[in-house]
């Protein structure tokens, strides 16, 4: 049990810090979180699964370009779809590359590889509503300079990019009422119910036809051509050499915007899974893959058995970790009080910043995957230990103190056999404290690719699809209440008999 | 004869407080020496003193002729046992562990350990079948009784008491008195106990020093104190609370 425990252990961080390695036999294949970015990898996958070259291994929704960039020039992805105006302007940050060989020649020093255009271009465009639209008029982006009453809500990649609102804003002379960020998913019902006007979409978005929504033509042509091809890391390229060439064979051309937004629609509208709107378009059933990531319902049971041991190693990891650091720094701060203070307020800052963002500072500095998740999650745990731990310290009457020094029993007896003990209650409620909420913050580590239920809970919010979400977040919830339940069995154990009420 | 412990122009304050003002007291060996006063007259203080848990402003404090300071407290305090009020045992350590603490600290095999905590469950007179319960399991009279066998586990030769019988009923504090008469005398320890019971400090003590607010008003015994006032304080703090004089200890 222990040593399976341990092996578990060792594999999760083994595979936490395993990138950047020597090809191993595996391709990771990586997506950011939107449903087309999700059915391209996922057909990426299928497609390396039937040449056979390589395993598979999925580390889909990631939380954005910055997470997929990072992923995969550290060697934790190996392949995932992109856009060439991102390629320009987010990651070479020089919009004056047009053409995909241009950009090709400035990646490949980076070691890494690109595709050629998969037949579509995935411009930003601006929607809002048909019937409003047929009332005010709209057309083109230029005819919202005549209605600054608008609402509008952005995703934050669009609202804060150079390509993005402030562009183009800046290039229409546009003022609106309110440009609010909101997540993409929720922002097409707030378009639907009246709440807000106008938002981003992509143009093979395959929801907007059937929800009314209306594109606005870009007339002043401010949008630039946003290509989709395959990203991959050339070392992988040229182990797996006929997979690779696969790929560009089976997709390069062959997906025009109208395909693409039938298959984004076939996932968003029809709830179909992506791994069977993936096999559509590759013509036929794709057994293996459709049951191992995101098959039918079925299926979905099993993932949620292998997110539940992830999302459970997670916790018990970073908590575990948080105990193994912060009873030692109440300790700490308990001795040393001028010391303690200001080490007890750092840990305090640390959890003022918003856990997604803590997650996010985590990706320069260890990459993405379970690693950094895990530090991020500990450095979340940590303030209700080290603080309860200190408190419980600081409350033990100093008679008993006194009289531990009387008997002589030494620092550290008297730290084991009296003080700890004595606190038992106090750091208990903190451990507990720390375990229950970080089951609910781990949902979060699917952004950086960290796993767990939360990787249901992203790609829900992706598809816009409720059952999904909740097939992640109700787990979580349960968990979070098992975990309540298992801390009054320990606190049986780890409480003195003499202490308990 | 010399004396084990002894103050000497002691004074201690706390901020603007005088805890302790000028104080010098001896404890000859082998006797019991009580401090009496009501609360806030310093005698607490005193024992504080003679552990090394608080250091004087002024004077020496002196146990066997060594001054108790930051150097020497530690090798000093290998020599006393401390009994606070109600016991001031570790509410999660059982009655037996509280009273192995010492020796296990001091790695004392468990068959040593086991034959003393009996030896001492006999002397202190508690009923062995209590040594598996918690404090709390306990009375205030079995409470004190753990107290003092733990103090008394590494058998040394001074014993120093606060109050120890101050959260006891009267019937259980007259019994646990004498009881504890017999046993100081037996065992011939050197004894400061501290009170505010006049009855009690006639029982025991062979010696008593009178403080109130920090300065002793009388050195002696207890006949001393009752026939020979220094001051018509002495006999309103005796007579406050005793109607008739109780007969004086047995000399250890």
């Amino acid at each position: 049990m222990t040593l399976r425990l341990a092996l578990a252990l060792g594999g999760l961080l083994a595979s936490a810090s395993g990138a950047g390695a020597a090809p191993d036999g595996v391709i990771r294949v990586g997506s950011k979180s939107f449903t087309e970015s999700y059915i391209l990898a996922e057909i990426a996958a299928q497609v390396i699964e039937q040449v056979g070259e390589a395993r598979v291994e999925r580390r889909v929704g990631l939380g954005g370009t910055g997470v997929t960039q990072r992923a995969i020039e550290s060697g934790a992805i190996d392949l995932y779809p992109e856009y060439t105006g991102t390629l320009a302007r987010v990651i070479l940050k020089d919009p004056s590359l047009q053409t995909i060989e241009a950009i090709r020649a400035r990646l490949a020093p980076r070691g890494l590889v690109v595709s050629g255009s998969l037949g579509f271009a995935n411009t930003y465009a601006l929607a809002t509503r048909a019937d409003l639209a047929e009332r005010l008029g709209l057309r083109r982006i230029s005819d919202l300079a005549a209605h600054r009453e608008l609402r509008a809500a952005f995703s934050s990649g669009f609202l804060e990019r150079e390509d993005g609102w402030p562009g183009l804003r800046a290039h229409y002379g546009l003022v609106l009422a309110r440009a609010d960020v909101m997540e993409h998913a929720l922002t097409y019902r707030a378009v639907a119910s009246g709440d807000v006007d106008l938002m981003d979409v992509f143009s093979t978005d395959g929801q907007l036809e059937r929800l009314h929504l209306r594109l606005l033509e870009d007339d002043r042509g401010f949008f630039p051509d946003y290509s989709a091809v395959l990203l991959a890391r050339r070392e992988t390229t040229e182990h797996f050499p006929r997979t690779w060439a696969r790929l560009r064979e089976t997709l390069e051309g062959r997906l025009d915007g109208r395909r693409m937004a039938q298959l984004n629609a076939m996932a968003d509208l029809d709830g179909k899974h992506v791994g069977e709107v993936a096999a559509a378009f590759l013509g036929g059933s794709s057994p293996s893959t459709a049951a191992s990531s995101t098959g039918g319902p079925r299926a979905i049971l099993g993932e949620i058995a292998a997110l539940t041991r992830d999302h459970l190693l997670l916790v018990l990891i970073s908590v575990g970790a948080a105990v193994a650091l912060g009873i030692p720094m109440g300790i700490v701060a308990a001795r040393f009080r001028r010391a303690g203070q200001l080490e007890l307020s750092v840990i305090a800052m640390l959890q003022t910043v918003p856990a997604l963002a803590l997650l996010m500072f985590m990706i320069p500095l260890f990459g993405i995957g379970k690693g950094p998740a895990l530090v991020a999650l500990s450095l979340y745990a940590l303030l209700p230990i080290a603080r309860n731990t200190y408190a419980g310290l600081m409350a033990i009457d100093r008679t008993l103190l006194e009289i531990a020094w009387v008997l002589r029993l030494g620092e550290l007896r008297r730290l084991l056999r009296i003080e700890l003990p004595l606190s038992a209650i106090t750091i208990m409620a903190g451990i507990k404290t720390a375990a229950v909420t970080t089951v609910g913050t781990a949902t979060l580590a699917a952004f950086i690719g960290g796993g767990g239920y939360g990787t249901l809970i992203v790609r829900g919010l992706a598809l816009d699809d409720t059952a999904t979400i909740l097939a992640g977040a109700a787990p979580a919830a349960l968990m979070a209440l098992a975990f309540h339940g298992l801390f009054e069995l320990v606190d049986r154990v780890v409480i003195p008999r003499g202490l308990r009420g | 004869m010399r004396p084990m412990i002894a103050l000497r122009g002691v004074t201690k304050r706390f901020g603007a407080t005088v805890a302790l003002d000028a104080v010098s007291l001896q404890v000859q060996p082998a006797t019991t020496h009580v401090l009496l006063g009501s609360s806030g007259s310093g005698k607490s203080t005193v024992l504080r003193l003679i552990l090394g848990l608080a250091a004087p402003d002024g004077g020496v404090v002196l146990v066997d002729d060594t001054p108790v300071d930051a150097s020497t407290r530690d090798r000093l305090v290998a020599r006393m046992g401390y009994v606070v009020q109600d016991g001031g045992l570790y509410p999660h350590l059982r009655a037996s562990d509280n009273v192995a603490l010492a020796a296990e600290a001091q790695a004392w095999p468990r068959a040593r350990i086991a034959e003393r905590v009996a030896a001492l469950t006999e002397l202190t007179g508690l009923d062995a079948s209590m040594l598996r319960r918690y404090p709390r399991e306990l009375s205030g009279g079995q409470r004190q009784r753990v107290g003092l066998m733990r103090a008394l586990m590494l058998d040394p030769p001074i014993l120093l008491l606060d109050e120890p019988l101050g959260a006891l009923d009267p019937i259980v504090r007259a019994e646990l008195q004498e009881h504890l008469g017999r046993l100081f005398a037996d065992l011939g320890k050197t004894v400061v106990l501290v009170t505010h019971d006049v009855r009690e400090a006639a029982r025991l003590g062979h010696t008593i020093t009178l403080l109130t607010a920090g300065r002793v008003v009388q050195h002696g015994t207890y006949a001393d104190l009752a026939e020979r006032p220094v001051s018509p304080f002495v006999t309103q703090f005796l007579t406050a609370q005793t109607l008739t004089a109780p007969s004086a200890p047995a000399r250890g």
